[in-house]
């Protein structure tokens, strides 16, 4: 196998630009920040498919292209690296939204802000490769809390007039998930050392440990905490319609659509494998607040008047789903939740970003204020429609694709659960058929009369996640042969065996 | 009683081991010599050259005898791991803490001291001899004694030595906090009560070494120690006596309920003294604490380790909530010193080696960032001499925003977040005290952190969220004495966050006290 550092120079490329745009800040203004900006996220998208088709299917070993270097010996901490199936299909998804995000919000920054705006961004993206590659719990712990600053920053200097209290409030959450994951973190070291003498944070040395399930229990509680607050589920959501709605719509992009997946990615990645009799033992816990922040999430929707903290309460549902999905302990339920990360991305840029544009034109982000924009914008509302229904799990979309693949590995284990959270279902399309036509349909308001359709800017930036969209809605299968093994493992790990299969999930 | 003559040796003295605290103390008294002889104008470069040559040799020999385990003169000094990594640390402190002291760049009238301690402040002779360009040049030798009590501090190993190295490094920071050249009501106050506050733990702590002597008829740490393993009985001349001891020492790191005094001080004393006090005192008071919980009272470990456990939660969290409401940036940093103190007693708690490296770690890390985000704090002024008012703050990265990155670096550094030195340094304190079983201290100090985080926060957001204000501060820019400062406490403060491992095996390589 080729040993060049491919996933550190995924992390460099982005965080070398992140340097190099703040520190030319001043000769780097406006439009040319921007050009740079895209440039080098091109650039990664390029060297990532480059590292992608290093990949081989089928492997023998779960992790591939992995770095490992001795970091900090007195902790047992290594820099390791390495990706699986579900690690690449994140870092797919975040490589190819940053430069939709840029593209889009293209004029979303004052032009004396923009190197700023890009640098941030860039250093957003390196850390969050990080995050999704790193399989050394100390190496991805500091990546999960380094993820915070820049994102502190993108909500807190670049949004709306609540910014300020928002970027804190994201802040807040995100250090206390933070600290009682630290908690658990040094505890799970402290019994790696009482088990076997060596303290270390290796992810497959520390599956193999065999942690009594009391000990596990604990921590499980702590990571499962930290995760629950960084996906989010009820209760622990409410930074989030808060943060969604101050920060721009691209940033909203980067924070929903991308950084909250560590949360879930988190699960899979380590909460599991390493605290596995605990998270069979307490999955009806989790599976509890995964139906109530799909039902508290869908609900909330419904009474927002104002679009972004809709569409926040929207993603709190389907983070809902993503968790149903993980703790159901089926393959299809786990492939379908990996599945469902992805798309969700795709929906949440999707939505999020046409609203941008209309946010752009009307300066308003309540639904009240506006109306008729149909009439006025037929692609621009087309484009919104297009985000609705993706986001509602239209068939014949990624989403529903998910969405279906998640119930019905639900449903192998918990019938009744999955029948209840079918209903949010029919809640979704509530919120997202109601926002479309109280927004799009109808007379247009003063606000609305005189904005201009989409430019090609604006439909070259949001096209890759349409044609995602629709392709993976159509063509799935190469996504679930990617994750499946992934999907697998987690199960292995966790000793449980599907339950008889209702529907036959069609062979590998 | 009397000791008969006869029995008397004189100890041997290696003075070459004794280099770190000697050189400073020569130079002490050479520099009195200097302010006595030399004429007025020629005093600054000879002062100077003094110091810095000192605290080079004072390093140096630090790096001969690092690695040596030995006890010199008479029983009095010991020389091991932690004592002498602490004496480096200290030495490279006072290095950082003098160039920031010698800068005469920000302050339109020189440096920070008043061109007199004796005269009235606002007085016309002030006037006067500020217009004549006099300077305070006596604070070099003050200086030279403090850094030599404070190398002292965390080699003495015995209660006396102990006790003087206590007074030879706090004597002259009592007189140097009271001569700033600004505000100097304020800072003659501060100096007053640090002294009144002084003297009193300084008797507690003379009385702990009377009650304990009467335990243990002996002052060296292997004799207490040998004396509380041979007399099974708890005797409450021991317990008092330690804990009289404990409090003298609890002071000076400003501990909670003894922390009274650090606002006040770090607010009046001059800022550039600040940064090297605040740093300083810290490594020095908490070497010595730790030398003697571990040196004379490691088996008392049952006893001390439940006062201390309630002192370091008080501590933490009296620092972090108090500071939540400071609008004087000097006094919140103090509260927050207040709060770092408690972190590092939880370290102390653990009673293991591990301790003792993640304690010392703490240390190190703790008083880089101290230093530098004091000396960046003396650098942010308005009309009127430094701007303490946060409020004054705001906006500040829109005038100066490589200044702001610095302190914004800092800020994320003290609360702890990963890829600072902060936080690898709570990761090794935490880890030490769960790994003895002190899991319900680690969670409460992870509150205190999270409470913490918020109001170090509060300056980062008030310097990029805010509009600056009309007559808002700006930073005065240095000359390359403080810009050196900075830079080396900035870098020692990112390579310990991202590389530790070569402090971490420097320090683990014997984290003993030699007895």
């Amino acid at each position: 196998m080729n040993n060049a550092p491919y996933l550190s120079l995924l992390i460099a490329t982005p965080l070398l630009g992140a340097f190099l745009t703040a520190l030319f800040a001043k000769r780097l203004q406006g439009r040319h920040a921007k050009q740079v900006g895209l440039g080098i996220s091109l650039l990664t998208l390029v060297l990532f498919i480059y590292v992608a088709l290093q990949y081989e299917l089928n492997s023998p070993s779960q992790f591939q292209l992995v770095e490992k270097y001795s970091w900090i010996p007195s902790f047992g901490v290594n820099y390791a690296l390495g990706v699986d199936g579900l690690g690449l299909l994140m870092l797919a998804m975040t490589i190819v939204l940053v430069p939709v995000v840029l593209l889009a919000g293209w004029n979303d920054i004052a032009e004396e802000d923009t190197s700023r705006y890009v640098s941030l961004v860039l250093a957003l993206e390196a850390v969050v490769i990080g995050v999704f590659t790193a399989t050394d719990l100390f190496l991805f712990y500091v990546f999960f809390e380094a993820m915070l600053i820049p994102m502190y920053f993108l909500i807190g200097r670049f949004g709306g007039p609540e910014r300020k209290r928002a970027a804190i409030k994201f802040l807040v959450f995100s250090l206390i998930g933070g600290l009682v994951l630290l908690v658990a973190l040094i505890s799970l070291w402290v019994t790696s050392i009482k088990l076997t003498g060596v303290g270390s944070f290796d992810l497959e040395f520390l599956s193999t440990l065999g942690i009594d399930p009391g000990t596990q229990r604990w921590l499980f509680f702590g990571f499962f905490f930290a995760f629950a607050v960084k996906a989010p589920l009820v209760p622990v959501h409410s930074w989030l319609p808060d943060a969604a709605a101050q920060a721009t719509p691209g940033s909203a992009v980067l924070l929903i659509g991308i950084l909250d997946k560590v949360g879930t990615f988190g699960m899979l990645r380590f909460l599991i494998p390493i605290m596995p009799d605990a998270s069979v033992d307490l999955a009806p816990v989790a599976i509890g607040f995964a139906v109530v922040s799909i039902f508290y999430g869908a609900v909330m929707a419904i009474g927002q008047n104002d679009m972004k903290r809709l569409m926040a309460y929207v993603s709190i549902s389907h983070f809902g789903f993503i968790v149903l999905g993980i703790f159901a302990f089926t393959t299809q339920g786990i492939s379908g939740s990996m599945f469902y990360m992805l798309s969700h991305g795709l929906s949440t840029a999707a939505l999020f970003l046409a609203a941008g544009y209309l946010f752009h034109r009307t300066k308003s982000q309540q639904i009240d204020e506006h109306s008729g924009v149909f009439q006025v914008t037929p692609l621009l509302a087309g484009v919104i429609l297009f985000g609705a229904l993706s986001s509602v799990a239209l068939p014949g979309l990624a989403s529903f694709i998910a969405e279906f693949t998640v119930l019905l590995g639900a449903f192998a284990r918990y019938p009744i659960v999955a029948a209840i959270a079918t209903i949010g279902i029919v809640v979704a399309a509530v919120y997202a058929l109601w926002l479309y036509q109280r927004t799009m349909t109808g007379r247009p308001s003063a606000n609305v009369t005189n904005i201009s359709d989409l430019d090609g800017r604006e439909v070259i930036a949001i096209a890759p996640v349409i044609f995602l969209t629709i392709l993976l809605g159509l063509i799935p299968q190469p996504v679930f042969n990617l994750v499946n093994e992934s999907a697998e493992l987690v199960m292995e790990s966790s000793n449980v065996v599907d339950p008889p299969s209702l529907v036959d999930q069609g062979e590998k | 009683m009397l000791i008969p003559l006869v029995d008397f040796a004189a100890p041997s003295i290696d003075f070459l081991n004794l280099a770190p605290i000697v050189a400073p103390l020569v130079a002490g008294a050479l520099s009195v010599l200097i302010e006595a002889f030399v004429p007025r104008g020629a005093r600054r470069p000879i002062q100077l050259s003094l110091v810095f040559g000192t605290l080079l040799i004072s390093l140096g020999s630090v790096a001969a005898i690092f690695g040596l385990n030995s006890i010199e003169a008479g029983g009095s000094v010991a020389i091991d791991g932690p004592g002498v990594i602490l004496q480096g640390t200290i030495a490279i402190i006072a290095i950082l803490g003098a160039l920031v002291l010698a800068e005469r760049k920000v302050d339109p009238f020189g440096d920070s001291f008043a061109p007199s301690a004796s005269v009235l402040p606002g007085s016309s002779d002030e006037r006067e001899l500020t217009a004549a360009g006099w300077y305070a040049t006596e604070i070099w030798a003050f200086f030279l004694f403090a850094v030599a009590g404070m190398q002292l501090f965390v080699a003495s190993n015995d209660l006396l030595t102990m006790f003087i190295a206590l007074e030879v490094m706090s004597l002259p920071l009592y007189l140097l906090a009271g001569m700033a050249r600004r505000r100097r009501l304020l800072s003659q106050e501060a100096a007053l009560k640090y002294f009144v506050l002084g003297a009193y733990s300084s008797a507690f702590f003379l009385f702990g070494s009377a009650l304990v002597y009467g335990f243990a008829s002996s002052i060296d740490f292997a004799g207490i120690a040998t004396a509380i393993n041979s007399r099974p009985i708890n005797s409450s001349l021991l317990v008092a006596g330690m804990a009289f001891l404990f409090v003298g020492l609890l002071f000076k790191v400003g501990s909670a309920p003894f922390h009274q005094w650090t606002p006040d001080v770090y607010q009046g004393a001059p800022t550039t003294l600040t940064a090297f006090m605040a740093a300083g005192v810290k490594v020095a008071a908490f070497g010595a604490l730790l030398r003697l919980s571990y040196s004379a009272f490691g088996s008392m470990i049952w006893d001390w380790r439940p006062i201390l456990w309630v002192i370091a939660v008080v501590t933490m969290f009296i620092g972090s909530l108090v500071a939540l409401w400071q609008t004087d940036i000097k006094r919140m940093l103090a509260y927050s010193s207040v709060a770092h103190a408690g972190f590092i007693l939880v370290g102390i708690i653990s009673g293991s080696s591990a301790g003792i490296v993640s304690v010392v770690f703490y240390l190190i890390t703790y008083a880089f960032t101290t230093l530098g985000i004091f000396t960046l704090v003396s650098l942010i002024r308005d009309a009127n001499g430094e701007a303490n008012n946060i409020d004054s703050w705001r906006g500040l990265s829109q005038r100066s925003p490589l200044t702001s990155a610095a302190i914004t670096f800092f800020m994320v550094a003290l609360a702890g977040l990963p890829l600072t030195s902060g936080f690898t340094a709570k990761f090794a304190v935490f880890s030490s005290a769960v790994q003895a079983d002190q899991m319900p201290l680690v969670l409460l100090a992870i509150a205190a952190s999270a409470i913490a985080v918020v109001f170090y926060l509060r300056i980062v957001v008030l310097m990029y969220f805010v509009k600056p204000q009309e007559e808002g501060a700006s930073v005065t820019i240095p000359s390359g004495l403080t810009i050196a400062a900075v830079v080396v406490s900035l870098s020692i403060t990112l390579i310990l966050g991202v590389y530790p491992q070569p402090l971490l095996d420097l320090i683990s390589q014997s984290p003993v006290f030699a007895r």
